[in-house]
Formats: structure tokens, sequence, C-alpha cells
């Protein structure tokens, strides 16, 4: 027995000696802390195509976004199939730290002023510590600023006021498939009628396709569950919002292009104002611009 | 046969007992691309790093995720899309520095020869590079070098879209300060 454990301490220092480069190389991995490796990349925007996706601006980081949604497609060539009928959205959002970050913006579309909380507080990761998806809250409230419907009733400002809650759960499977779940709830503190509830309960499902390095095809459907709105929007029944588009990635610009039924470009215009029927052509072509500007630079380049 | 044994044990811990290892894990390995249109720069302050004091062999590993950007989109696309490091975790370097000797080593740095494999997205190539190497009085060893790289020798494909962006060259500097590892 001690002849054995004599011939093994010899073996153990043997192998300890014969250290070549890959012994070396072994005990440098094997030694080291094991680190998370956190996922990143799940979609290449902040948005999907009109609504947020999980994805943050970094600390330091400034967003410009700009996004068009042209008119109908199906309205002619007098409107040229809708290029003339565009609404318009611009806004920032800025990364007060990778996790969280605010933003406001004003669209053209009901001339609606909105204010964005984004929290991102959990996050997909390997590793040393693993976590199955990124989850992030996002919180949104609008003021439409247009001119009352009825200037002779006493209006409240509260009335201008609406509000949007979305819980995104995102998964990115391997380097090509993102998948993304957003219960949502919009509020709004006027309605046209008692049939029309103030709070719409709505569920989303997004996914990001990539083809290439620089390009990805995403879609976004939301679904209301009926018996929620009664009113119609210009005569026309509300309907589920569903859009698809591609991103283009340059250096510091994502083009996103899409095709959507939705004209707003905002999570309470997908759900509750969305009037178009793909069925019937009421298609509208759209685009957002992302440019990225680095306000504080990380610690590293100071 | 026992005192044989036991003689044989001794030698072989002797033996070991040279056979020293200098290590670091908070290495910096900064890394510079310089074009017309804009100048890019990482920094990794995590590399390790080990060399064998004894006959001079020397390895490097290098997470890539590692590398901090001024621009944080930039360090999405380097890892998302050039050096793919979902795919790719670590760059590698095995080699030896040639002629090594600790005991010439004085504050003064001197050059020596570094011959190896470095590994990066996948791909091994062979690469020769000089290295300056000194002792400080604290026992510590400091290695630094300067050299370059081809992204395209590694297979990292740089969109045509933004190629102007990217040199075809990287400058690589590395610093390194060796403890002498327990």
């Amino acid at each position: 027995m001690k002849r054995w454990i004599n011939i093994l301490c010899i073996v153990f220092f043997c192998s300890g000696n014969s250290f070549a480069q890959d012994d070396l190389m072994n005990m440098l991995d094997e030694t080291a802390k094991p680190v998370t490796n956190f996922t990143i990349a799940t979609f290449k925007s902040t948005r999907l195509v009109s609504g947020h996706s999980v994805e943050t601006n970094a600390k330091g980081v400034l967003q410009f976004l700009i996004g068009h949604r042209f008119g109908r497609i199906n309205s002619g060539w007098r409107d040229l199939f809708g290029i003339d009928n565009a609404t318009i959205r611009t806004g920032f959002d800025y990364g007060l730290t990778d996790n969280l970050n605010i933003g406001v913006g004003r669209s053209s579309f009901q001339k609606t002023y909105d204010g964005t909380f984004k929290w991102r507080f959990l996050r997909q990761k390997s590793g040393a510590q693993n976590f199955p998806i990124t989850a992030t809250f996002v919180s949104n409230i609008y003021v439409d600023s247009r001119e009352w419907a009825n200037p002779d009733r006493e209006n409240y400002f509260s009335s201008r006021l609406n509000y949007n809650h979305s819980l995104l759960l995102a998964r990115k499977f391997g380097d090509v498939l993102s998948l993304q779940l957003m219960p949502t709830i919009i509020h709004r503190n006027l309605v046209k009628t008692k049939d029309d509830q103030n709070t719409i309960y709505a569920m989303g499902i997004g996914t990001s396709v990539r083809i290439s390095g620089s390009l990805r095809l995403n879609a976004e459907f939301h679904y209301i569950p009926p018996g929620q709105i009664s009113s119609k929007i210009g005569g026309e029944e509300v309907q589920n919002s569903f859009s698809i588009g591609v991103d283009l990635e340059t250096g510091g610009h994502v083009f996103q292009l899409h095709l959507t039924n939705s004209r707003g470009m905002t999570e309470r215009y997908l759900v509750g104002e969305t009037t178009g029927r793909w069925i019937n052509g009421d298609i509208h072509f759209g685009f957002n611009v992302s440019r990225v500007f680095t306000v504080r630079k990380p610690k590293e380049f100071k | 046969m026992k005192k044989i044994t036991i003689i044989t044990a001794l030698l072989f811990l002797g033996f070991v007992g040279f056979a020293q290892n200098h290590i670091t894990r908070t290495g910096t390995i900064q890394f510079f691309s310089e074009t017309d249109i804009e100048n890019i720069e990482a920094i990794n302050n995590q590399v390790s790093s080990v060399i064998n004091t004894e006959n001079g062999e020397i390895v490097f590993s290098v997470l890539m995720k590692a590398f901090t950007f001024e621009k944080a989109l930039m360090q999405e696309h380097f890892n998302e899309k050039y050096v793919e490091s979902e795919k790719f975790p670590k760059a590698k370097f095995k080699g030896k520095v040639t002629n090594f000797s600790l005991s010439d080593l004085t504050e003064k740095p001197k050059e020596f020869s570094i011959t190896g494999s470095l590994l990066i997205h996948g791909v091994t190539k062979e690469i020769n590079e000089s290295i300056m190497l000194s002792k400080n009085n604290k026992n510590l060893i400091i290695g630094t070098s300067t050299f370059t790289v081809k992204p395209e020798d590694y297979s990292i494909e740089i969109p045509s879209i933004v190629r102007g962006n990217i040199s075809k060259t990287i400058e690589i500097k590395v610093k390194m300060d060796y403890e002498k590892m327990d």
C-alpha cells in the first residue's frame, strides 16, 4: 500500500515536472475565476418595430430615433400609395445606467408627447451565473396636446393623459433567433363611451431572426382580448396590430424598414388605436432611423 | 527500495522547485485601429498569462468580452459580428521567449524574441515578435510588447459598408506585471 503511495507520488511529481505549454495553458484556465457570460444583441435596436424590445442603451449613450409611418398603401396613386400622408415621431432615449433608460418623444399622430421609463432588471446569462431570459419593464406616459374635442364642456388636463406598462420577456436562442413576450396594460383616462374600458389588457409577441451579421427580420404582434373596446375610430373597428420589418445596420446607425397596420409608433397606438386590416391592404410602409451618441465615455477612456 | 523511492521523489521535488511560474490575471491588452474616418481603441485589463521562468515558456488567455470600447455599440459589433465572442470566447497565445533567463533581467527592459501560436476567432497563426522584459525591485517581471495583426488573417470579416472605418492592420499593445506563483 505504502509503496503504491510512493509510486503515485513519483508519478504526480513527474507529471508536475513535464509542464509543457499546453499544461501551462490548462493551469491558467483551470485556476481562473469562472466568468458570467451575458447574452448580447438579443435585438438590434431598442425597438422591435414600433414597440420596445428588451434592449437598453448603455450608460452615457444618447439615442436619437426618428420614426416615419406613411399612409395606407391601398390609398391609391393620387396619394402615391400613402407616401403623401406621413406621421412622424422623433425621440431621445438616454442610458442613465446600462440597465436604466429614460426617454422623451413627440408624435405628429394625435400630437402626442411621451415620456419613457425603461428598466432592464434581469439579463440572460450563462457561465458562472445562469439565467434563461432577459426581462425589461417599460412604462410610458402620453400627453395628447390636440385641442379639446368638446371645448364647451369642462375639460381636465388629466383627460389628456394615457399610460402604458409592459413587461418584456425575451430569450435569444443560439445566435439566430430571439423571441419576446410583452404582456401589456394600457390605461386611458378618458374614453369615448361607457362600453370602452379605461384599462386594456393585451399580450404581445415579437421575434427577430438574424439573416446575416448586419441584417435581421423582425415581427411584432399585439393581441387584444375581445370585449374591451367598442368605439370605432374614424368609422373603423379597432384591430390587433401586426408589423414586420427588417433591421439594416451600418456603423452607428440602425435603419429599420417595415410594413404595419398601425399608424402610431408607440405601445399605446399599437394597442387600441390600430384600425388597419392587413387583409384589405390597409398597410403602412414605415421606417425608423436611430443614431447613437456617446455622451459620457466609459471610465477606461476618461 | 523505500529509500530509492524517497530519493527519486525528492529529486523530482527539487526539479519542480526550479520550475517556477510567474503569473498575472490583470494584464492589459489594448488595440488600436486608425483610419481617416475614425479611430477605434479598446482595452482589456483582465488578461491572464503565465511565464515559466525555468525555460521561458509563456501562455496568454484573453477573454474577448472583457474588451471595453469607448462606444458601447462598437463593443457590441466587435463581439457579435467581428470576433464572434459567443463562438470563440477567448484568444490564446502559446509560445516561448527565446534565450530567456531570469537572472539576466534587470530594471532596464531587455529585448527578447518570442515565438508561438496565436489563436483568434478560431484561427491559429504562428507569430514571431519581440517582447521587452524587465524585473523590478519587488521581483515582479514586467513584459511589454507591441505588434500588429491583420483581421483577415484570422478570418474576421469586415462588412463592406464599414470597411473604411476599420484599419487593415490592428496595432496591439501588451503590458503584463507577473508575480511569482506560490
